[in-house]
């Protein structure tokens, strides 16, 4: 009785709509707890890094131009992407520690958690514009628009739901994002990305990379081109050089500390807003 | 001929708060008094009543050279302004004065008669002897976009104005909008308009801070694109001496120093004058005037 | 066409002067520190003169806080707020803040004169737009007051504790109001510190706050330099720090701030670009750019200090805006007709006369107006460059004065992508009488707040704040209460 040999799955990073290796040519040894699986990570580098930047920064104007319907469709198409997907991430869920029902548990929470910004992606602006009774003749209306270019330093307990969490308000807001996966639990972050790609999301948008917080977060914080920094952590060192590195362009720095992201409460309409700007328009009213 | 109007789109809001800003000068001590003489002398002095009489217009013509005797040094008014049948009576009144006579004519003042009536009118006020012909613009024909037949019918009767000068009145009370007023006065002065005039004083409202500032504008622009000066008439409405310096204040930062003369700027108003002379007096004496001691012709 | 014909601006009826009346104007000698709802002398007892920058003269002297003021200072912020502030009932918190408003309508030509005094700006704006914008923000954020549970649909809010907050000298009282107003509203308590050079509208201010019962240590306002400034940042009782000011100071906040877990919330430079497109009511648009760089003697963050004219109407524009420059009375502050006063202080007299040099250097074609300027006191002429790139420093840095640099351009994209050719990103201005092509520019442009076919508006109801490195967060509007809040 011959057992067939398993296909490895070789992990890359998603830069651009495409799946490269790490320019630096290294890796990091991911095992699970069991050592039954042993996984070579691409230790992504900041010359990568900078590459998901500029693809970032190209991609921001189309998707920050698309018509929110638009973006609410395509997220609610990465939910059902994700929903024929459950087996492979509750198998990496496994792998990466969790029981089986706490793996199923997650990746429900995590396709409703992109239904449920599909939602929004058309709404927030309208919970959040105002028409402000200014003492002129004018019209005036304030509007969120997406900040930029935003870089996501991911949840390292919570790889998937909180990955996605902290993700898809980003993109439900028309941002593009570079986003560094949990080092810990790397693999259905990455795997995420397979998911983004057949869902419509257009190159660029999502850039997923893999490799060492430490080595990485000073350029995510410090890069002149990007416009806001998302941290999730509790490591109080590594806040204040992200908020320090923040001054040097006046970066938006969110802290997510502590988050309980399979709670309801961590999600809703004002993470959206974390990387919003609110614009107001001025236009006199006269014949 | 065929003329198209130009578009100089312009901004209600924009135009209502420059104006206001330049009616928040403060005009004080000599300032004042020079402006209250300058004033005074831009003023055609106006009577056009259906009512008016000859014994009327002869009270108004003395006035016009006797504006208040008991106090000297003042300047005359710069014409006097009335309906083509009482020009006969002006001119005897005056005889012996360098003030200006106009008439108004063209069907004043809704315009509505043929072209030929219109011009028969001018012909027989010029022979007459007018220095001033004030005209009506033909709103109707303007507000249906016959924007040729009012060019043309403005060029005819400045051709029969022949030495007098035409003043076209736009009527901007019944044009409704700036960018209207903006179209009027370009095309009345391309028509060949010596001066543009708001109003006949019979539609309300008649002169409006934002209405003349427009006006002046397209004055400005004409003079810079073509060399040609045309002068401005606001008239209507204009009853107080600060009122009339917040539109010299107007004229000097929209125009500049040239336009600061009667040849080029007047008043339309009937009883302005008593007012710019109680300040007048006022100013000299530091005491508050009375209506009582000013005479109201 | 002719030759351009010259409209003649020096004309034979000049204004008489037209002073403002000050003889009603009370300032004393000298001013402690209000904190704690009394005034009282430094701990260091160090005093500095703030002066007329109009004349040199000096007005009066004010204490400048050290550490122990400072301490001082949030330490009656704290216990108001643990003990009073925080536990009122949130109607009579708004009611406190609409009687501050009331009595600053009731005293406004006073605060006007002396915002004049005290900062150079003519009195014409200190009358009609500080002043009155000041009180129109304390009446707006009082009546938020009782009704925060509706400015945040689904989540309910919790005040966050004492604000250290420091203003700049552009719009002294004006900025005090913005800032200390939501917060109050908000139900903080604040230490307030206004700019060194102008502190004296401020301080009249502590005593109207006094005048209302506001309960002592609700409001607490420190003089002092950027020393004192960097006190309160540091402070470790402060919870929320809001700041207009430099860019770079703002940076310096942001370092200092980091890892402390205290909230932010900054209003920074600006370079905003003003687009004139060849259908724009030209007419208006030229006085849109005067209001634009030439308002507040160009001392604005959102200063439309970068002009961009289509290539086709830029010789109408550029001539019209020459003439109308002619037009602009500089002198006195106080005189009612004065249109640029005095620039706010020696040191940034000498920063445009630094850039204007620049700006020679790098081969801009300079045109300022010819006017004869006081002997003494700070005056800057307003100054345009035209013939200039993206590429000059006088384009690309903030001047803070009345310097306009102008460039042409050819087409909507290039023009677009060249306002956003910007570390900034504060305001922009765009000017043209087509719909759509509006509603185009203004999405594209990134920046806070947009004027378009108008420049330099302001209201407490509309938002304020900027993109990029112009700032983070947003004053005015009910985005300005929620620099103020937690969100639960």
């Amino acid at each position: 009785m011959s057992k067939r040999l398993g296909i490895r799955k070789t992990y890359k990073l998603y830069i651009n709509g495409k799946f490269p290796r790490t320019e630096s040519g290294r890796y990091y040894k991911w095992t699970d707890e069991k050592k039954t699986a042993i996984m070579n990570m691409c230790r992504g580098s900041r010359k990568d890094f900078r590459n998901a930047v500029v693809a970032a920064r190209k991609a921001f104007e189309g998707w920050s131009s698309r018509t929110a319907y638009n973006r609410g469709q395509i997220l609610y198409r990465i939910g059902e992407m994700l929903e024929g997907h459950r087996d492979q991430f509750i198998g990496e869920l496994i792998l990466q520690g969790l029981t089986k029902r706490a793996a199923e548990k997650e990746i429900t929470q995590t396709i409703d958690r992109f239904i449920y910004y599909a939602g929004w992606a058309d709404k927030y602006q309208q919970v959040f514009s105002r028409v402000n009774p200014v003492s002129m003749p004018y019209f005036n209306f304030t509007v969120p628009e997406a900040t930029g270019v935003v870089a996501v330093c991911a949840p390292e307990e919570s790889s998937l739901l909180g990955f996605v969490s902290v993700l898809v308000p980003v993109i439900a807001g028309g941002n593009t994002c570079v986003i560094l996966a949990s080092q810990s639990r790397p693999l259905c972050s990455i795997s995420c990305a397979e998911i983004l790609h057949s869902s419509d999301v257009p190159a660029g948008v999502v850039n997923i990379l893999t490799g060492l917080r430490t080595e990485l977060l000073e350029h995510f914080s410090s890069h002149m081109d990007v416009n806001s920094m998302i941290y999730c952590g509790e490591n109080l060192q590594e806040i204040k050089m992200v908020e320090e590195n923040a001054a040097l362009n006046v970066k938006r720095a969110v802290i997510y500390k502590n988050e309980a992201w399979s709670k309801k409460t961590s999600q809703g309409p004002y993470y959206i807003l974390e990387t919003q700007e609110m614009k107001t328009t001025w236009h006199p009213v006269g014949v | 001929m065929n003329y198209h109007p130009q578009i100089h789109p312009i901004d209600q809001v924009g135009v209502g708060e420059r104006a206001s800003r330049l009616f928040s000068r403060s005009i004080k001590k000599e300032s004042k008094i020079r402006a209250l003489k300058l004033a005074l002398s831009m003023i055609d002095l106006t009577t056009l009543e259906g009512k008016d009489s000859l014994g009327k217009v002869r009270q108004l013509c003395y006035k016009a050279s006797h504006l208040h005797d008991q106090f000297s040094n003042l300047p005359q008014v710069a014409a006097v302004c009335m309906y083509p049948n009482m020009v006969e009576v002006a001119k005897k009144a005056l005889k012996s004065s360098s003030i200006k006579i106009a008439a108004v004519a063209t069907a004043f003042p809704s315009g509505m008669a043929t072209l030929e009536a219109k011009l028969n009118e001018v012909k027989s006020v010029v022979d007459a002897g007018v220095d001033e012909v004030d005209m009506v613009m033909s709103r109707g024909r303007f507000l249906q976009g016959d924007y040729s037949y009012v060019f043309d019918e403005v060029a005819k009767v400045k051709n029969t104005c022949g030495k007098a000068h035409l003043k076209v009145i736009l009527e901007t009370g019944e044009l409704i909008t700036l960018d209207n007023v903006r179209k009027a006065s370009d095309l009345a002065m391309e028509a060949g308009a010596d001066f543009i005039k708001t109003s006949t004083g019979k539609v309300k409202p008649a002169a409006t801070p934002s209405v003349v500032l427009v006006m002046l504008e397209a004055i400005r622009d004409f003079y810079k694109r073509t060399g040609k000066i045309v002068g401005m008439k606001p008239a209507g409405g204009i009853s107080t001496a600060k009122l009339a310096i917040q539109y010299l204040v107007m004229v000097r930062e929209t125009l500049g120093q040239e336009w600061l003369t009667p040849d080029r700027f007047r008043f339309g108003a009937s009883s302005l004058a008593n007012d710019i002379l109680m300040q007048i007096v006022k100013q000299s004496t530091g005491i508050y005037q009375s209506i009582n001691y000013f005479s109201i012709d | 066409m002719n030759k351009t014909k010259t409209l003649k601006f020096d004309t034979n009826w000049s204004y008489s002067p037209a002073p403002e009346s000050i003889d009603y104007i009370e300032l004393k000698d000298r001013y402690g520190l209000f904190i704690d709802g009394n005034f009282t002398s430094s701990k260091g007892g160090n005093y500095f003169d703030t002066i007329n920058p109009a004349n040199e003269e000096k007005l009066s002297e004010v204490s400048e806080a050290n550490e122990k003021d400072v301490d001082k200072a949030v330490q009656a912020a704290r216990q108001a707020y643990e003990k009073v502030w925080s536990k009122m009932k949130p109607s009579e918190r708004g009611k406190y803040i609409f009687r501050i408003a009331r009595i600053i309508q009731e005293q406004a030509r006073e605060f006007a004169v002396i915002e004049s005094l005290d900062g150079g700006k003519p009195i014409r704006e200190s009358r009609d737009i500080d002043i009155p914008l000041a009180a129109a923000h304390f009446f707006y954020y009082a009546g938020w007051a009782d009704k925060l549970d509706y400015a945040f649909p689904g989540r309910s809010t919790k005040s966050l504790g004492v604000a250290g907050q420091i203003i700049p000298w552009n719009f002294p009282l004006l900025m005090a109001a913005w800032k200390i107003a939501p917060a109050l509203a908000a139900g903080n308590t604040v230490v307030l510190k206004p700019a060194e050079t102008t502190p004296l509208t401020a301080l009249k201010l502590a005593e109207v706050i006094r005048e209302a019962d506001v309960p002592p240590g609700v409001v607490n306002i420190i003089t002092g330099g950027g020393e004192t400034g960097k006190m309160l940042v540091k402070h470790p009782d402060v919870n929320k720090v809001a700041f207009t000011g430099s860019t770079e100071v703002g940076k310096f906040i942001m370092k200092t701030l980091a890892g402390s877990g205290k909230r932010y919330t900054l209003e920074l430079g600006g370079k905003a670009a003003n687009i004139i497109f060849e259908d724009a009511a030209i007419n208006q648009a030229v006085e849109g750019i005067v209001d634009a760089i030439f308002f507040n003697q160009g001392h604005v963050c959102c200063a439309g200090s970068r002009l961009y004219v289509q290539e086709s109407v830029a010789k109408e524009v550029i001539s019209k805006l020459k003439d109308r420059m002619n037009t602009l009375v500089i002198g006195d502050p106080l005189d009612k007709n004065t249109d640029i006063g005095a620039i706010n202080s020696r040191m940034q007299l000498e920063k445009i006369c630094k850039y204007v040099d620049i700006g020679k250097k790098e081969g801009g074609s300079i045109y300022q107006p010819s006017c004869t300027l006081p002997e003494k006191g700070f005056w800057y002429v307003p100054t345009l460059f035209a013939d200039v790139s993206q590429s000059h420093r006088i384009v690309q840095e903030e001047i803070f004065g009345p310097v306009l640099a102008i460039q042409t351009f050819r087409t909507v994209d290039e023009v677009i992508s060249k306002a956003n050719n910007t570390p900034y990103g504060l305001s922009g201005g765009v000017w043209t009488d087509k719909g759509s092509k509006l509603f185009k520019v203004t999405k594209e442009i990134r920046a806070g707040v947009i004027w378009a076919n108008t420049f330099n508006k302001f209201d407490p109801g509309s938002p304020f704040g900027g993109y990029k490195e112009s700032g983070i967060g947003r004053e005015g509007g009910v985005e300005g209460l929620h620099s103020y809040v937690e969100l639960v």
